[in-house]
């Protein structure tokens, strides 16, 4: 024991302020909300410590998982809300990638005023979410907006952008690519930058295409960037919540797994605090069988993450 | 010591655009045309606020746009002015926590990960795989369980609570990039710093945090605008004290109560947004560098 000690204990002692503070923080709640999810709790019957009022919430077992996972729409129609989460998901993270490799390659090139469209680019991850929300329902407003001033001048009718429509998902998601672009190009720029010249003069002896070349040396260089920044990407876009909730609030149209949980959480008399954790559960499940599949096929490639 | 730190990182982290000769007239006119596009789109929403904040309100609801109609800086004065909120007060609040939610978290966020690049300790694997299912839990379920253990610890209602609540979201992300900008460093410069006769303190403060100023520079930035720009975690935890509120908050207040000033929501935004494109532009050259690292390695 006094050895192990000795040996490691400068490496514990560096890491244990963080393991504190995630373990009071993230743990501690995280253990809190799974129990929560098996009773009845809410803004009713929780301790209130201003009030002075003792916590009469009852356990009820896995009631809170069988009235989500039945779908009904006084649960938030769990799987209809799975599936657009999912396309959601995909749809953004997929023009996440596209347009980020896109633009990331465009930039690798050794050209004049580089860093300015480098800065220009970037600008959408410096602005806080709640202003580029406020610019973009502005911008997408259905009687002063610009997008329909722009389609009445060109003699198109102009469209309810962020109304009760499967439009307003489309609004949303193209809100979102705009916001999440620069990270992705930031990664990937990064990723390209380390990919060895000599990789690319090889291919160019051996009369390798262009495209050849993209397919041969950029995509496997950057694998490793690819493969932990479309994980990040993933997660990080399902418990997007922002974006939707200040763009299109409670709209049931452009409703995912979070901005449901939330929609529990904070709306109406009593504040459903169960269904919100039942949900965080669920979220947390989905996205746990997700990365393991994925770090499974990632690992079958020769990627470890 | 007879390591140059500047070359070392120039080495490193140096862009090295491959040049395969001049590009074609009509090359180079399709990739400066891509780039200017993709520019305009990404500046425009920005550009337009901006355009906005100086309008009247009656003016900023008109149905055909323009750039400039009656605008002045009136929308600016009174919302400096406290007009329409004690701005001024919540400006202060954001710039508390965000900076203290900075320094904490990369200096917490840089101990772990150079312990998780350097020293393998039983658990480390457990460790890092933590750190990304932490990144998986809607956070913002936690926030009754949070309230509540706030309020054990007498936190509930001071800045202090909300700044480690936001370190605890961007210390996962900040140490996974960390972790792999330390594993760049060469684990030599550590042996030759304790061969200095530098303590593994030392060795971590005075070597290598100043070798991992692009690293430093990315998550420093995270963590800023984690902080500048979270809504829900802030309007839950502050009290509601009008002058305790950070901006964020405020303004989410501020579009409720005035729905129709899009003028003067405007301006409050812009004034909102310089500080964070301040800090956004002193470390904007080395994003690239700083979070490629990160990745590789994460």
């Amino acid at each position: 024991m006094r050895n192990f000690l000795a040996r490691y204990w400068f490496g514990y002692a560096m890491v244990l302020p963080v393991v504190a503070v995630l373990a009071l923080l993230v743990v501690l709640p995280l253990l809190q909300g799974v129990y929560f999810g098996f009773t009845d709790i809410n803004d009713t019957n929780i301790a209130n410590p201003v009030l002075d009022r003792e916590a009469r919430y009852s356990f009820v077992g896995w009631d809170n998982y069988l009235n989500v996972l039945s779908g009904s729409a006084a649960f938030g129609s769990f799987w209809a809300t799975l599936v657009r989460t999912v396309i959601w998901t995909f749809a953004c993270v997929v023009c996440h990638y596209g347009i980020g490799l896109g633009l990331a390659m465009l930039l690798n090139r050794r050209m004049r005023g580089r860093g300015v469209y480098r800065v220009l680019l970037i600008l959408p991850w410096a602005v806080p979410v709640f202003i580029s929300a406020f610019a973009w329902r502005y911008l997408l407003n259905a009687d002063y907006g610009l997008f329909n001033w722009v389609l009445e001048t060109l003699g198109l009718p102009g469209q309810v952008w962020l109304g009760q429509s499967d439009l307003a998902l489309v609004s949303v998601i193209v809100v979102n690519v705009w916001l999440g672009v620069p990270f992705m190009m930031v990664a990937l720029l990064g990723g390209l930058q380390a990919i060895p010249s000599d990789l690319y003069e090889a291919a160019e002896m051996d009369g390798a295409t262009p495209w050849q070349r993209f397919a041969n040396v950029t995509m496997p260089g950057l694998r490793p960037v690819s493969s932990s920044v479309v994980l990040l990407g993933v997660i990080w876009t399902f418990n997007m919540f922002p974006v939707i909730y200040l763009i299109t609030g409670n709209n049931p149209h452009t409703r995912i797994l979070v901005t449901y949980a939330f929609e529990r959480f904070f709306s109406g008399a009593t504040r459903d605090y169960a269904i919100a954790s039942t949900y965080g559960v669920l979220i947390l499940s989905v996205l746990l069988v997700f990365a393991a599949i994925y770090r499974r096929a990632m690992a079958r490639q020769g990627e470890e993450l | 010591m007879s390591i140059d730190a500047a070359s070392l990182r120039a080495s490193s982290a140096a862009a090295r655009p491959r040049g395969r000769g001049r590009r074609s007239t009509p090359a180079s006119i399709g990739l400066h045309g891509a780039l200017i596009i993709a520019s305009l789109i990404a500046v425009f929403p920005v550009f337009w606020v901006v355009v906005v904040s100086f309008k009247p309100d009656a003016k900023a609801i008109e149905a055909t746009p323009s750039l400039f109609n009656d605008s002045s800086l009136d929308n600016y004065t009174d919302v400096l002015s406290g007009a329409k909120g004690s701005f001024l007060a919540w400006f202060g609040n954001s710039v508390l926590i965000a900076a203290l939610t900075t320094v904490l978290g990369v200096l917490l966020a840089a101990t772990t990960a150079y312990a998780l690049s350097r020293f393998r300790f039983p658990g480390r694997h457990w460790l890092l795989l933590s750190f990304l299912i932490v990144q998986m839990f809607p956070f913002a379920v936690l926030i009754v369980p949070l309230y509540n253990i706030l309020l054990e610890l007498g936190l509930q209602g001071s800045a202090l609570g909300l700044v480690l609540v936001y370190c605890s979201t961007a210390i996962p992300f900040c140490t996974f990039m960390l972790k792999g900008y330390f594993d760049g460093i060469p684990a030599d410069i550590d042996e030759a710093g304790r061969v200095d006769g530098l303590s593994p303190l030392g060795v971590f403060w005075r070597l290598v945090l100043p070798l991992a100023r692009p690293g430093l520079a990315v998550t420093g930035f995270y963590s800023f605008i984690v902080a500048w720009s979270e809504v829900a975690f802030a309007s839950a935890f502050l009290s509601a004290a009008d002058e305790s509120k950070t901006l964020a908050v405020g303004l989410q207040v501020f579009v409720q109560q005035n729905r129709a000033e899009w003028g003067h929501l405007a301006a409050a935004s812009v004034l909102v947004a310089i500080p964070a494109v301040i800090v956004f532009y002193a470390v904007q050259r080395f994003l690239v560098s700083g979070l490629a690292a990160g990745s590789v390695k994460g």
